[in-house]
């Protein structure tokens, strides 16, 4: 009998205790009140996405803002293939390609290969072109940015 | 067998004691029967289910193009683009798809490695029969004439009012890839 009791009050006390994990949960959750790019939205809390931005099918060249920022692309690329198969890009892009094409040439810098030696075709790391050029949205900054090229692109 | 042969060219050149207003509608029913039968078949084989039983990675691919997506919902199928619709072109093609039969009998592109490794020469198939027949699945819904060159790119107006204009170059020499992945593209024209 008096061990019985001493189960349950050892139950009892077990169970009123708050169990370390529920306590370390809240404290996950909690942003914490600050202020991100998803506002004041509780971390566990499932926020609305943005709609998708759209690209432009077709721009004006786009400007560089600093001198090694690779070039953006000024056309909509959707279901271009650009795999060990087929390169989309450089097929209108690549040395062959562009005068007859009236397309922008691909740098010779993307011939060398990262020993400084210069190959005859373009050097496997800058295959894929959209690994550093990407098109541009139709999307405003996500916050203030107040970089300003160097005056030689100004 | 002669016998058989024989009785069966007596019973067809003697003449039936059925009204003839009865043959008549016998031999209407029939044709009504077995031609709704041919071609209610022939557009089951055109369908995207039958397609799919034998070329299933291939109907994957063409899900995130914009000819299986896009804004309006506007949609190109299998037998669309790979199918004359043209009736005579349609029976010659599917004569020669029985070809294919064969091949799925043997299995020579039932697993993805020995797909991947005849990808060439089927693309390479298909752009040239469309070559020779003008690209005439892509014109079925493309246009020339109702083309609104102010609606596109400045590159395509150049394409299109010069080589396609003058008929040097058909849509698949420039089209390609566009609803499936490419094979290697080493020494084919333009890449």
């Amino acid at each position: 009998m008096k061990k019985l009791l001493t189960v349950i009050a050892a139950g009892i006390v077990a169970l009123s205790a708050s169990p370390a994990w529920s306590s370390d949960s809240d404290i996950i959750t909690d942003n914490g009140g600050v202020l991100s790019l998803r506002g004041y939205e509780q971390v566990s809390d499932i926020n609305k996405s943005e709609a998708m931005k759209r690209v432009p099918r077709d721009q004006q060249l786009i400007d560089r803002e600093y001198i090694q920022q690779p070039p953006l692309i000024p056309h909509s690329i959707r279901g271009y293939q650009v795999n060990t198969n087929a390169n989309k890009c450089l097929s209108c892009h690549s040395f062959k390609n562009a005068g007859a094409m009236a397309a922008t040439k691909i740098s010779v810098t993307h011939f060398e290969t990262r020993e400084g030696e210069t190959l005859s075709d373009v050097s496997p790391r800058r295959y894929f072109c959209l690994q550093c050029h990407v098109p541009q949205a139709d999307a405003k900054p996500l916050v203030e940015n107040t970089f300003k090229p160097v005056d030689s692109l100004q | 067998m002669l016998k058989l042969l024989k009785r069966l060219w007596f019973i067809m050149k003697t003449p039936s004691s059925a009204a003839f207003g009865f043959i008549l509608f016998l031999g209407f029913a029939g044709g009504i029967i077995f031609w709704g039968g041919f071609n209610t078949g022939m557009e089951a084989t055109n369908t995207e289910e039958f397609c799919s039983g034998c070329h299933a990675p291939i109907v994957k691919e063409i899900q995130e193009t914009i000819h299986y997506s896009n804004r309006s919902g506007v949609r190109a199928i299998c037998s669309d683009c790979h199918v004359p619709h043209n009736w005579t072109d349609k029976i010659v093609r599917k004569v020669q798809a029985s070809k294919e039969l064969v091949a799925f009998a043997m299995g020579t592109i039932n697993t993805q490695e020995k797909f991947e490794e005849r990808r060439a020469y089927l693309a390479n198939r298909e752009w040239h029969r469309m070559k020779a027949n003008n690209s005439q699945e892509c014109r079925n819904c493309h246009e020339f004439d109702f083309m609104d060159f102010s609606e596109q790119r400045a590159l395509s107006v150049k394409q299109h009012s010069t080589a396609l204009a003058s008929g040097d170059k058909t849509c698949v020499d420039c089209h390609k890839g566009i609803a499936h992945q490419l094979p290697d593209m080493k020494g084919v024209e333009g890449w």
